[in-house]
């Protein structure tokens, strides 16, 4: 049987960014809803209910890195030159972000300046995530298979727009993660910065996906053609049910919020996806252009489909072994 | 200055060497804490556990700078040396794969229990966290440093299109200078590991040479520097044979010499001037450069002359920085050798010198690391990848402003984050390790506070 391995391969990232967005996605939004709760030791408990793990979350993050210079070097390669500031930037926020888990607790002194480098770094990565997004839709300046544009090309009113979409998203996954985690009036109080948070987002979503449409007559293809308009049309439509939903849940509901949002999350996501497939360097280059030798991504993928599963039961079982609210009285 | 590849390798240099010291010290204190807690499980000695939980706290700040300043690195590659991932992914790429798929995820998946689970699974479970930890984090330098060797000895490719194209991962994998790279890097984490150990122990012990954990971890780090200092001495002679068979450029540069000879002189020390060709104020002994390359008196040595000057590593800094880790590297022997002998004569917790000599040499290792990785790869230079890439060639096409911009604000972020890291490192190693655990208060943790652990209310709540 011969197999697709450059395909496998596209998908395999697709996943790893997908599991990388969602898992630190509400990392982050923790960190974007800091300044929203200014109370120290509710602050410390937020943090606490992902300390055990973020360290994983964010592996996925290397994943996504490594895989791509491993799977597809030239698109790693483009990518990575084009983005220098918005990477460099968001490594540098993610450092702080990182270092604050142990350095918050560390410090009695200094524990403000470690929750203001918490926050600030959950959202300018977040910020520099969504510009990327954005930019990335837009496409990127590449010429012989080197990038020519300049070192602030990503940045333009709908990168801007993306960042703000990532951002609020992110916050709306840390919300629902939290309404899972907490009780009594500090849920209530979460449920209430959720509900400006689910407007914001849709509307957000809305603009974005008009937009999206008018930047490449490609992606208007992809999506008003027939028969495409046709397979196509759930997808949009079941989004705007969830929100719908989601807005009811955020009211009544605790467990919900955190699973919906991922809905809507993986609604959009693969919308991008169809939008931008099979382009892995937009507008020009697509995966198989970029991909690594056949043999490479053969070698990776005996070790990906053994240790893959093996990776998703541990983590399964970490978050098994801290699962439960977190309340005044800590896991007991 | 203003040279893009300069910039972007002195960015480099600086991010990976902050990078190195995190996961050299991890490495070891991770196989310390498996030690320890297999003693404890084993003895059900408490003061097994409070030296464990004493170690678990650094071990977590230590581990939570190596990820944040290694992801660094994993995106490094692409924004400042775009053309040499392109040339390399398919070859080093899946190794780095392999390295996050085996290792990272593996330390990440279960670094949360070992921290925080001792309550919530149980000892022997506990165990098994630490275990995996103490397992990935060996995983993992046994795929990076696959990935670097490859670098410094390429071999199991073809050139296809301008890329490196592999024709069996065996030989990539396994290529001539791993092994010697995997031991002597893996006994370095070790032998740093036991000089910091053995350091805090000895702080603890000029303070109180009765405090029996200070005693523990002491005689244990002591044991370590003895069997492992005179070991590494034996790997880097072979690593430096290994070098010496593949790479004569740099070890004409570490050596100092630029003219071929039969019975060539070992040059102590010397200023090696590249433009002039010559090492100038050489202490040197004769003959004895041929014995210990070639072990023959009389034995022939390639000088630098004999390569271009293009190809040509800058002898002046690989000589010194080999000079120092050769240095410190005695003195960790030495070390070793002293605790031998005071523990013969019934004084390891009681000979003020040789504590005093243990704390000096607490971050001797690091030094040594850092040295070591300097000689071997300013030592590859000019080449990348050695004799297919030159580092010229593997620059991205990044405006020079932004390298300097980047670079600039590497320096200052990791200036104030790892120094305020080390700082609270240092905190928690003055801390008495007798009090890091309370029996009765279960998973208190040395100090008057539990720390960043989510099974405990934190103050005020």
């Amino acid at each position: 049987m011969i197999m697709d391995y450059q395909l496998i391969w596209a998908l395999l990232i697709a996943v790893a960014v997908f599991a990388y967005v969602t898992l630190d996605g509400f990392d982050l939004g923790i960190g974007i809803l800091f300044p929203f709760i200014k109370d120290p030791a509710k602050r410390g408990r937020m943090m606490n209910t992902v300390a055990p793990v973020w360290d994983g979350n964010e592996t996925w993050l290397v994943l996504g890195g490594g895989g791509l210079y491993a799977a597809f070097p030239l698109a790693y390669s483009l990518l990575m030159t084009a983005f220098y500031i918005p990477v460099l930037t968001m490594l540098l926020a993610l450092v702080f972000r990182g270092v604050a888990f142990e350095f918050r607790f560390k410090s009695r002194d200094h524990q403000k300046h470690w929750d203001f480098a918490f926050s600030a770094g959950s959202i300018i990565a977040a910020a520099m995530q969504g510009a990327m997004l954005g930019a990335f839709i837009e496409g990127i300046a590449v010429e012989n298979a080197k990038f020519v544009g300049g070192p602030f090309d990503w940045l333009s009113p709908f990168s801007v727009f993306c960042a703000s979409a990532v951002v609020v998203g992110y916050a709306l996954l840390g919300t629902g993660w939290l309404i899972m985690k907490m009780e009594g009036n500090f849920q209530g109080r979460l449920r209430g910065l959720a509900k400006p948070a689910v407007i914001w987002m849709a509307a957000n979503l809305g603009v974005v996906s008009l937009m999206t449409s008018y930047i490449h007559p490609a992606y208007a293809a992809r999506w008003f053609d027939m028969p495409n308009l046709f397979f196509l049309a759930p997808i949009p439509i079941v989004t705007a049910g969830l929100l719908f939903w989601l807005w009811h849940a955020v009211k009544h509901r605790e467990k919900t919020v955190f699973g919906i949002t991922l809905g809507i999350f993986f609604l959009c996501y693969a919308g991008f996806g169809i939008t931008l497939y099979p382009n892995i360097v937009p507008p020009m280059i697509d995966f198989r252009t970029a991909a690594a030798p056949d043999n490479s991504l053969s070698f990776m993928l005996v070790g990906a489909a053994i240790l893959i599963p093996i990776i998703l039961a541990y983590t399964a079982y970490a978050y098994w072994v801290f699962r439960g609210k977190v309340g005044d009285e800590g896991y007991h | 200055m203003f040279d893009p590849d300069i910039l972007a390798r002195i960015q480099f240099a600086f991010t990976i060497s902050f990078h190195i010291i995190f996961p050299s010290f991890t490495i070891g204190l991770a196989s310390f804490l498996f030690v320890l807690e297999a003693l404890w499980l084993r003895t059900r000695d408490d003061a097994y556990l409070a030296l464990y939980k004493f170690w678990l706290k650094i071990f977590a700040l230590a581990f939570g700078m190596g990820v944040v300043s290694g992801i660094v690195m994993s995106y490094q590659f692409g924004t400042n040396w775009g053309p040499f991932s392109e040339f390399t992914g398919g070859v080093l790429g899946p190794l780095m794969a392999y390295e996050v798929l085996s290792a990272f995820f593996l330390e990440a998946g279960f670094l949360g229990i070992m921290l925080f689970g001792l309550n919530r699974v149980g000892p022997k479970l506990h165990f098994t966290a630490t275990t995996m930890v103490a397992i990935g984090t060996l995983f993992s330098a046994f795929w990076i440093l696959s990935a670097n060797s490859w670098m410094q000895t390429p071999t199991g490719h073809i050139i296809e299109n301008g890329r490196a194209v592999v024709q069996s991962w065996w030989d990539v994998v396994f290529n001539p200078s791993f092994p010697y790279r995997l031991v002597h890097m893996v006994l370095a984490a070790f032998l740093t590991t036991a000089l910091v150990v053995g350091a805090v122990g000895a702080w603890h012990l000029l303070r109180d040479r009765e405090n029996r954990a200070a005693r523990i971890m002491f005689s244990m780090a002591m044991w370590m520097a003895a069997i492992v200092a005179p070991v590494q001495i034996v790997a880097g002679d072979m690593h430096g044979l290994n070098t010496l068979e593949y790479q004569p450029a740099k070890v004409a540069a570490m050596e100092g010499h630029f003219e071929t000879q039969n019975g060539a002189p070992l040059i102590l020390f010397g200023w090696p001037d590249m433009a002039a060709e010559e090492t100038k104020y050489a202490v040197e002994i004769p003959k004895l450069g041929s014995m210990i390359l070639t072990h023959d008196w009389d034995g022939r040595i390639t000088g630098l002359k004999d390569f271009a000057p293009e190809d040509r590593p800058n002898a002046t800094i690989v000589f010194w920085t080999f000079r120092i880790m050769v240095g410190l590297g005695l003195l960790m022997a030495l070390l070793g050798i002293a605790s031998l002998f005071a523990r013969w004569r019934k004084s390891l917790y009681s000979c003020r010198w040789l504590h005093r000599f243990a704390l000096i040499m607490g971050p001797s290792g690091f030094i040594a690391i850092l040295a070591g990785w300097f000689t071997t790869e300013i030592g590859r230079q000019p080449w990348v990848v050695y004799g297919l890439m030159r580092t010229s060639e593997a620059g991205s096409p990044v405006a020079p402003a932004a390298i300097a911009g980047s670079l600039a604000a590497f320096v200052i972020v990791y200036t104030i984050v790892f120094g305020v890291g080390t700082a609270y490192i240092i905190r928690a190693m003055n801390r008495d390790p007798r009090f890091a655990h309370s029996p009765k208060g279960e998973v208190l943790r040395a100090g008057s506070r539990p720390v960043s652990d989510p099974t405990i209310p934190q103050a005020g709540e």
